[in-house]
């Protein structure tokens, strides 16, 4: 093990994996500028600056996987992927299909959201659900520096386009990463970080650590709740979370982006269409505004998911000691 | 149109004005870049291109309208943007110029013609023909023309090249200003388009074109007044490229490690406000002691900013959701 940060599990992850296999190769806005050491590792000719030019670096990446190279590339900050949008959601995201599952597009791509930098709404938003729309494209948003390295690794290996979302408020945070060359975190396997029996709190990316802070104070209260990081979006491990819940019978789902049509959206459907038994509340759904992410720090900390909203749609939740009619199977 | 790149034109009158908004940009700008340290957000600086914003706005008057982009801080000022707004603005409060909710990097402001800045490069260039095209269909004030300024980065984007097509095309009343300041954030523009110029793509598209010294405020000025009368005449779009430099990082702070020294050290030679100073004081126009009377005027102007700015309040929660809709 070796304290690291999540930006530099990232590149360790990416350094690892070119060595591996020398089809992997690295693009982005000054990527080679930044990480110096891929470039002495692996030469200009596989860590490679590129112009301004979302659209065709998605596009090159796109053909490139799709002829036998394995490109990852960074596209810094997520609403910068609109240019990108066409190579991939409609090439890649469909072409295999479309071609009737002639091609292949083993390709990785970067980009940064979230609060905690004051970049405003043309560099922090959480578009993770619109990708996870989008059929073809897998989508991780991790939370821990181990997590980073094991899944970017995963998503180097596979053979289908990944979007890996970097929390910005995460991206310098520490952890302990495997020094493992062969360290793996599945796709689709979501991890448990508390276990709890009274209440299922479901999140990503850096509102994990704050649903475990909301856990350790709801603790005290006698109330336990059990802590799921999804870390990889879709495909999402529906198994993972169904279990939770049946035991809990209580589900809150937490993230910063909108909740118009996110991830709770859909963990609230999963659960009502595979779990309604076993509810004794309401889902709960604690996240961001259906609004753009302001600039302003102190819009900033009011607009995202606190301990305070956590424990207060839970404590809601445990109040309710008998299901209303309307949701009692007859 | 003639190419008078590097030459010197001669002084106006309106030389000290010019100097003096100069200043106020620079010292503006240092002045956030100092900031860093005490958690202000970070900010992109237009440290060495205040030429370039200050004589293309010096050629333009209250009909026209402006975009710009995340390097804004030198068009809002030379255009007459109060530094107390602006700085409320990076800090995030309500006297900001909107409200406190774009902090630096998108700042637009309506009353001053600055519309539509966007931080996605390439974003302003997308919207200016239709800003060009509500003003050719008279909803602009009359006789008014459009400039977008824009980087060399943005110039690689597939947008601009979309841009320039259409409002050739759709003889549109647009004035492009290419800031070329050598740096697209941490890649120098050599490692992005083999040609030395960006004008000749615009020459490719049937634009009317001129390259100046970006650091030459008068030739800037000169070349600038001449592509906007042509405009107002004959409604048809112009290219200017200024020949400028990126004096600091991308994005403060930024140690400038990946930064050549000797082309560093170059553009400080050149840098604008030193060439102005030193022309207008061989002239007699200016003396060493009016300079000195000039920047503690500024100092004192920009501390009251800042004692403004931290002043104004936070905006409330609800500003959250305000404004979402029309
Ligand atoms: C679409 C998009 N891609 C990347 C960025 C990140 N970024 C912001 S400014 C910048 C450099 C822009 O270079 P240029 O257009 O030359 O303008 P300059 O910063 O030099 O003024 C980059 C890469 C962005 N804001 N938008
Ligand atoms: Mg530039």
């Amino acid at each position: 093990m070796e304290m690291m940060t999540v930006e530099q599990a990232i590149y360790q992850a990416l350094a690892e994996e070119m060595q591996r296999d020398n089809r992997v190769i690295a693009m982005g806005e000054g990527i080679a500028t930044k990480q110096l050491q891929l470039v002495e590792a692996f030469g200009k000719e596989r860590v490679r600056n590129t112009p301004l030019a979302e659209a065709v670096v998605a596009g090159t990446a796109v053909g490139a996987a799709a002829s036998g190279l394995r490109p990852v590339i960074d596209m810094l900050f997520a609403p910068f992927l609109s240019y990108a949008m066409d190579a991939l959601v409609n090439s890649a995201g469909k072409l295999r299909q479309i071609s009737g599952g002639q091609f292949e597009f083993p390709l990785v791509t970067l980009a940064m959201t979230g609060s905690g930098w004051c970049v405003g709404g043309q560099h922090n938003h959480n578009l993770e659900a619109a990708f996870v729309h989008m059929p073809g494209l897998k989508v991780l948003m991790p939370s821990t520096p181990a997590d980073f390295k094991g899944l970017l690794k995963s998503a180097i290996r596979d053979n289908n386009p990944v979007l890996l979302f970097t929390d910005l408020g995460l991206l310098h945070s520490q952890g302990e990463v495997p020094r493992d060359t062969d360290y793996l975190v599945p796709l689709a396997k979501a991890a448990i970080r508390r276990i709890g029996t009274d209440v299922t709190l479901v999140s990503y990316a850096k509102t994990v650590a704050v649903c475990e802070l909301a856990a350790t104070q709801l603790a005290e209260q006698g109330i336990e709740a059990e802590v799921i990081d999804l870390r990889c979006l879709k495909p999402l491990d529906e198994t993972t979370v169904l279990a939770s819940v049946r035991k809990t019978g209580r589900l809150v789902c937490v993230h910063e982006a909108s909740g118009l049509c996110g991830m709770a959206a859909e963990l609230s459907a999963l659960v009502a269409e595979k779990a309604f038994e076993s509810l004794r509340a309401p889902v709960m759904r604690v996240t961001g505004a259906d609004a753009t992410p302001p600039a302003s720090w102190m819009l900033e900390q009011v607009g995202v998911p606190s301990v305070q909203n956590i424990m207060g749609a839970v404590i809601d939740q445990v109040a309710i000691k008998t299901m209303p009619a309307a949701y009692r199977l007859s | 149109m003639h190419t008078s790149q590097y030459q010197m034109a001669e002084p106006t009158d309106k030389s000290l004005q010019w100097l003096e908004q100069m200043q106020l940009i620079r010292t503006y700008e240092l002045h956030l870049a100092a900031m860093q340290s005490k958690g202000v957000p970070g900010t992109c600086t237009s440290v060495g291109q205040e030429a370039c914003a200050v004589g293309v706005m010096a050629a333009l008057d209250k009909r026209d309208r402006i975009l710009t982009n995340h390097r804004s801080a030198a068009h809002l000022l030379a255009r007459g943007a109060s530094p107390g707004r602006l700085l409320a603005e990076v800090l995030g409060r309500i006297d900001g110029y909107c409200g406190g909710f774009s902090g630096s990097l998108h700042i637009s402001a309506k009353e001053l013609g600055v519309i539509l800045t966007s931080t996605i490069v390439g974003g302003e260039l997308s919207m200016a023909p239709g800003v060009a095209l509500a003003q050719k269909m008279g909803q602009g004030e009359a006789g008014g023309i459009v400039t977008v300024f824009f980087g060399d980065g943005a110039a690689c984007e597939g947008i601009f090249h979309e841009a320039l097509n259409l409002a050739v095309q759709w003889q549109l009343p647009l004035l492009f200003v290419c800031e070329n300041n050598q740096w697209q954030a941490f890649v120098h523009r050599l490692e992005t388009m083999p040609d030395n110029a960006i004008i000749n793509w615009a020459r490719g598209h049937g634009l009317m074109v001129d390259t100046v010294d970006g650091n030459d405020v008068h030739a800037v000025f000169e070349s600038a007044t001449q592509a906007v009368s042509a405009i107002r005449s004959d409604s048809m779009p112009r290219f200017l490229e200024l020949c400028t430099y990126r004096q600091r990082g991308h994005f403060e702070p930024d140690d400038q490690a990946y930064v050549d020294r000797q082309e560093l050290a170059h553009w400080l030679e050149r840098d604008p406000i030193k060439r102005l100073c030193q022309r207008l004081l061989q002239q007699g126009m200016l003396t060493q002691q009016s300079l000195n009377n000039m920047q503690q005027a500024i100092d004192e102007q920009i501390q009251a900013a800042q004692a403004f700015a931290d002043a104004s309040p936070w905006p409330d929660a609800a500003m959250l959701t305000r404004h979402v809709y029309a």
